[in-house]
């Protein structure tokens, strides 16, 4: 049996030898903190137009993170491309070759690219989180708060879960511009607009990142049946389905 | 030892390794040979366990490739030039196949020497030719220094250089005492470089025997005789109890004749000569007598729709020809 440190250090050093990764790590954080901030800044300024529609009180926290839904897209890129790049240029056929114990082969990418996508969503989150409330300026919120350094964490994991569950579906669909194809339409267009759809939202909420991103909230919305820490566990189970489906593919499938 | 036990692989209906049985003799270069599409590289892929065989099974010393521990070690293979990621250098792209076979890092840069690629060692595959590509694949198949190596259709699109510098290598792969399995549809540079033979189409084993043997079995040797004194000449081959056939241009030609006999035999009938000359067929036309063959075997048992046309289609064509 291959050596599971070996393969994780082989793991780490394909995921470090490409640019892609650099780059879509490095969109994730800027574009969570830049969006994040000016939308913080936007709200402090017209804060009475900004929030006399809410119908719980203002989230200083989730205000912050407005931005995660394009440092979402980035880091499924990355997740995406990480693994999708090997099969796009038949490298999966080497790594098989190299590793022919399916099982370790993916426990040690994804064991990888979660230590990777756990690490720069901490550092996201937490910059940007802080960024945010200064832009906030007087409705800021501090971490010492009830439920915010929660909800800290929470888009952590969310972003990680996100990641994730984009690898997976990579694996299963052995392809990464059918991946790309599916899942950039599905959070950036189809999620967002079926959440809006009376009774299809019923549905819709149950997506993996509608329900992952309730762990970023502070206040839980009325409406809402599922509080943060059941929201990022159907968001985990939504990860689990796709890393087992992709680990069956790669097993019975030929390369 | 690589033995393949009644290897078979279907896809949907086609068959494309059918009932395939043979082991990979240690120590010298094996040619897998057959026309394209014969099952060549889907067998490979099986002994890598890349792909799952439909029944029959591949061993490896007693062992499924999946059992082996650190497989690289054992047997190295090439199997596309360009499976490279074309974002990641050279370097980058031999070290994480060396950690995961915990091979010291210090053996990336010997192989990249040997194949000759030290200078392009940070450059990104993307920008790498066939050739290049290819020296990179060989490279990572020497990497863990295995015992056996695998090499499908390795000088496929190379430059006359680059398939003499193929060439070499699989020689000095074999004199170091290694196994070397390669792949190829073509005869010719099989002979150059194959001590054995393993000759496969439509997925069925052919021949499996050494080179020497499958050249004397399967070519067809004769003496060609010319004379302007034919009726003579036949009637002292008659008398010798030799056969002659029409060869081209009013020639005559003795199967299995020894040009030693029928020069005397025309001395002393007095016949004057203006050729005497053994004649071998080649190498391919013997491989493609075979595959031709197993074509019209093939065709004749099933009720398939008339094959692409493969390698040696026209033989075949020309043969059945004569015969209907």
């Amino acid at each position: 049996m291959a050596a599971f440190p070996a393969v994780a250090q082989s793991e780490w050093t394909k995921v470090r030898s490409v640019r892609s990764t650099v780059w879509t790590l490095a969109a994730t954080f800027l574009v969570t903190l830049i969006a994040g901030f000016l939308i913080s800044l936007v709200t402090n300024l017209n804060y009475e137009d900004a929030t006399k529609d809410l119908h719980t009180p203002f989230d200083a926290t989730s205000t912050a993170f407005s931005g995660i839904i394009l440092g979402e897209l980035a880091i499924v890129v990355f997740g995406v491309l990480a693994v999708g790049n090997e099969y796009s240029s038949g490298m999966i056929r080497v790594s098989l070759a190299a590793v022919p114990q399916r099982a370790i082969l993916m426990t040690a990418k994804i064991a990888v690219l979660t230590g990777i996508a756990l690490a720069v969503s901490l550092v996201t989150v937490f910059i940007t989180f802080f960024a945010g409330q200064a832009a906030l300026g007087g409705h800021s919120t501090g971490l010492g708060e009830p439920n915010v350094l929660r909800a800290v964490f929470g888009a952590a994991c969310y972003l990680t879960l996100l990641c994730l569950f984009s690898a997976g579906m990579t694996v299963v669909l052995r392809n990464q511009t059918l991946a790309l194809g599916i899942l950039m339409p599905f959070f950036f267009l189809l999620s967002p607009i079926l959440s809006i759809v009376p009774w299809v939202e019923n549905v819709a909420r149950y997506f993996p990142d509608r329900a992952g991103s309730a762990a970023i909230q502070v206040y839980q919305p009325s409406d809402q049946p599922y509080g943060p820490w059941v929201g990022l566990l159907i968001c985990a189970l939504w990860t689990a389905a796709a890393l087992v489906c992709g680990y069956l593919v790669l097993q019975k499938r030929d390369a | 030892m690589i033995e393949l036990h009644h290897l078979t692989k279907r896809y949907g209906d086609k068959l494309a390794v059918d009932d395939l049985s043979f082991r990979i003799p240690e120590g010298v270069v094996t040619g897998f040979l057959g026309p394209n599409g014969a099952g060549k590289s889907t067998t490979m892929r099986m002994i890598l366990d890349l792909d799952h065989p439909t029944s029959g099974e591949v061993t490896i010393g007693g062992k499924h490739y999946a059992e082996i521990q650190d497989p690289l070690r054992r047997i190295g293979a090439l199997l596309e030039a360009k499976a490279v990621h074309p974002g990641r250098t050279a370097y980058d792209h031999l070290l994480w196949l060396a950690q995961s076979n915990r091979v010291p890092r210090a053996r990336v840069d010997e192989v990249l020497d040997l194949v000759g690629l030290t200078a392009v060692a940070k450059k990104r595959a993307r920008g790498f030719s066939l050739g290049m590509g290819q020296r990179l694949g060989i490279a990572s198949a020497l990497l863990a220094d295995p015992q056996t190596l695998m090499f499908d259709e390795p000088v496929n699109g190379l430059d006359p250089e680059g398939i003499l510098w193929i060439r070499n290598l699989m020689k000095r792969l074999a004199s170091e005492g290694r196994t070397v399995f390669v792949s190829s549809h073509l005869m010719s540079e099989m002979a150059l470089t194959a001590d054995h033979l393993v000759v496969i189409g439509r997925g069925r084993l052919l021949a499996d025997l050494p080179m020497a043997e499958f050249i004397k079995r399967n070519s067809r040797s004769a003496v060609r005789l010319r004379t302007p004194h034919q009726e003579q000449l036949l009637n002292a081959l008659h008398g010798a109890g030799l056969t002659a056939e029409a060869g081209p241009d009013g020639a005559w030609e003795v199967v299995d004749g020894d040009p030693v006999v029928l020069g005397e035999l025309a001395a002393a009938h007095g016949v004057t000569l203006h050729e005497l000359s053994p004649q071998q067929a080649s190498l391919e036309e013997a491989f493609m007598q075979m595959t031709a063959e197993s074509v019209e075997y093939r065709t004749g048992s099933t009720d398939e729709p008339a094959p692409a046309p493969a390698w040696g289609a026209g033989w075949d064509n020309r043969r059945t020809g004569k015969e209907n």
